[in-house]
């Protein structure tokens, strides 16, 4: 079945994508630009629409990002909802295709790991609630490896006569990979169990990952920031059951964390969230020792 | 649904040689495996399964005005398309829309204005998905692509009200029925053309230069933009629009300061320079972010006016026709700056230029008068669904009046909004 799908795709694939050279694909984010960087190597010329500064819920859909959207041959993006403010505007807009819903240049990483909190009920009184369940699931690096293996095959469906380069890069990915969860995990034993606190609720899949317990988000209802009254009410909480550290990314301004940790006698951790989220997270391997580091440093 | 499966495999295990274990074991494990990523996957996502996404725009004001029955910029013609409230408490237009893929080859759209004993279309098309090479096209009635504020809805304005510029050129914004063919250059810098073929029935055409076979507008407008690091984000157009309006009603005050109405045939032509340049630190906008926008219009109408016969009423016009010429001009500036999060404070200016209006041997006086109108707001937005706004206003649009205008403003909207243009 699988290899029938497969061959159906390159021979689609085949009649679709006249011959050219590298692969444009334009990724949603940076950590998936740097998994396509993985996969592909030279045969794709990769964009991200965001930045580690740039909080994915919530850019535009900028005139330079249409006309990256119209020369892409693949686009690549969490799904699950996390970009509805802007990527349906680019696909709809920038002419292409190939790039729409259902098309194979269209990739959700969502689509093929388990996504955890699936709301039982959806609700806009609830905040910024995703009905199709939590879409921050790459720091769960166990994800990328089940992604990894979808995009290897959506690229070589794409671009068929150097199918045979993509699945050896996505062998050699996957094995360094899962050493490197091995390594990661040995090194991170000492975290098992750790009380954190969250800023937004996109730490819950590292979380899961490497077993910390988050004990409450800064954010009284996904994607509202706190108020003054909120974060004091919630340092009552923290007097009774206290947390080692208040986790934010970089998009995130520091200074409800940094309030409340003072108050709370923690640490407010900045860590890099995604690929460029600090000057070690150059990929995803360094994206993972860093936030290892970080988390080390702080627990201490 | 794991126990059951669970339950029947391990009596599967007990009653079997042990031979076969090792095989059953390795069938459960794939079953579980299989469940597990049946459960997990997260459906497709898309605009509500097969329903049309759905959302409702509330809107309303209260108004601190002076009482102008007819509010019209002195010196230009009256256009048609106006959702503004009176004084006091008042209830804008409710905005429903309806939008969703039809098939993986279309797309519908339709906005219905719901007001008292009235419901406008204001938008009803199909675009196309699956053109390719850059192409999209629209086909129906829908908000023409000239300009930049014209794409926008009244709910996602950052006044309360229109800008001077859109209503003396179309009173509120252009909707045309027809057709528009755009096309996005395969560049590495943004640039878009767009053409537009329509009836051309809403003002500045007419009922009746829309009934013909034919078009009675064509639009086009050319797109650029681009960043400047991550920080900045702009985009420039120029637009043309020309409409063949026949017996276009006005009213003007002829040389005995008597009504007259009047009425329009010939060419109106305008073009309109538009500029918008955004702001972000770091291209993140949730903190601070600032946005600048400006356009520039000119008009030029060259045919006849007949002015009908006012004499009973002791006006000067005699039922006759004869040339008329217009050349308009005018601008408007604006920046709205979010200053912390949810707040966000802004500043606009219109002027107009009334220009030369040429009336021929008709008897009516050109008015010489330069509108212009100073807007401050303040506006709050708990959520990116709901937003208050006060907003004062110094107009000076129509001769001889100084309105100082105070609104209060909500603008809620519920359901499956979707995401809105640059």
């Amino acid at each position: 079945m699988k290899r029938f799908i497969a061959l159906l795709a390159a021979c689609t694939a085949l009649a679709a994508a006249p011959a050219r050279g590298a692969l444009n694909v334009l990724a949603c984010e940076p950590e998936w630009a740097s998994l396509v960087q993985e996969l592909a190597g030279d045969r794709a010329r990769v964009v991200s629409a965001t930045t580690a500064r740039q909080d994915p819920h919530r850019i535009e859909a900028r005139p330079a990002l249409l006309a990256q959207a119209r020369r892409a041959d693949l686009l690549v993006c969490t799904g699950a909802d996390l970009e509805i403010g802007w990527l349906p505007l680019l696909q709809r807009e920038a002419g292409n295709a190939g790039i729409q819903p259902g098309q194979p240049g269209y990739f959700e990483a969502a689509r093929f790991v388990d996504l955890g909190e699936k709301p039982a009920r959806v609700d806009r009184s609830m905040g910024d609630v995703h009905a199709a369940g939590n879409p921050h699931i790459h720091l769960d690096p166990r994800n990328l490896l089940k992604v990894a293996e979808a995009l290897s095959a959506r690229l070589a469906a794409l671009d068929a006569r150097n199918a045979g380069d993509y699945a050896a890069r996505h062998r050699d990915f996957s094995a360094r990979m899962q050493a490197a969860i091995a390594r990661w995990e040995r090194d991170a034993a000492s975290l098992k169990g750790m009380r954190v606190l969250a800023h937004h609720r996109n730490w819950t899949y590292l979380a899961e990952w490497l077993q910390l317990r988050v004990v409450a988000d800064l954010e009284p209802k996904p994607g509202i920031e706190p108020s003054a009254a909120y974060l004091a009410q919630l340092l009552e909480k923290l007097k009774a059951q206290p947390a080692k550290m208040v986790l934010r990314t970089p998009y995130q301004p520091p200074r409800a964390s940094e309030w409340i940790a003072e108050r709370a006698g923690m640490r407010a951790v900045e860590l890099p969230f995604t690929v460029g989220g600090s000057a070690a997270a150059k990929d995803l391997f360094s994206l993972f020792e860093d936030t290892l580091v970080r988390l080390k440093d702080a627990a201490q | 649904m794991h126990r059951i499966l669970f339950s029947a495999a391990a009596l599967a295990l007990s009653t079997h040689a042990l031979a076969q274990d090792a095989q059953l074991r390795e069938e459960v494990k794939q079953l579980q495996q299989r469940i597990q990523v049946l459960e997990g996957r997260a459906p497709a996502s898309g605009e509500s399964a097969f329903n049309p996404g759905i959302s409702l725009i509330l809107h309303g004001r209260y108004a601190h005005q002076k009482d102008i029955e007819e509010r019209e910029i002195t010196g230009f013609a009256a256009g048609g398309h106006e959702h503004g409230g009176g004084r006091g408490f008042s209830l804008n237009d409710s905005e429903l829309v309806f939008s969703g893929n039809i098939d993986p080859y279309f797309r519908g759209y339709a906005t219905l204005a719901l007001a008292d004993e009235e419901v406008e279309v204001e938008e009803a098309w199909f675009q196309t998905l699956a053109l390719g090479r850059g192409f999209t096209a629209k086909g129906g009635r829908f908000l023409s692509g000239i300009g930049y504020i014209n794409e926008q809805h009244p709910h996602a304005w950052d006044f309360a009200d229109q800008n001077l510029v859109y209503r003396a050129l179309f009173g509120e914004h252009l909707i045309q029925d027809g057709v528009q063919l755009r096309w996005l250059a395969p560049t590495e810098a943004f640039l878009e053309f767009g053409v537009e073929a329509a009836r051309g029935q809403f003002f500045p055409g007419s009922e009746a230069g829309g009934n013909r076979n034919g078009a009675g507008a064509w639009a086009a407008f050319a797109k650029v933009g681009g960043d400047i690091g991550s920080s900045h984000s702009w985009r420039a157009g120029i637009n043309y629009l020309s409409a063949r309006p026949r017996e276009r009603e006005s009213h003007f005050e002829d040389v005995n300061d008597i009504e007259a109405h009047a009425a329009f045939t010939g060419d109106s032509k305008a073009w309109i320079a538009d500029f918008v340049w955004k702001w972000a630190p770091e291209g993140n906008p949730t903190q601070r972010n600032f946005k600048f926008q400006a356009e520039f219009f000119q008009r030029k109408e060259d045919g006849e006016l007949f002015c009908e016969d006012n004499t009973a009423e002791g006006g000067a016009c005699a039922g006759l026709a004869d040339a008329y010429r217009s050349k308009q001009s005018g601008w408007y500036a604006q920046g709205v700056f979010q200053f912390m999060p949810r707040w966000r404070a802004g500043y606009r200016y219109d002027r107009l230029d009334s220009g030369t209006v040429d009336f021929g041997a008709t008897p009516i006086a050109a008015e010489d008068h330069r509108p212009y109108r100073h807007t401050v707001m303040l506006d709050y937005s708990p959520s990116e669904f709901s937003r208050f706004r006060l907003q004062l206003a110094q107009d000076r649009s129509m001769q001889g009046v100084k309105d100082d205008q105070v609104i209060l403003q909500y603008v809620h909207s519920l359901g499956a909004h979707g995401a809105h243009r640059f």
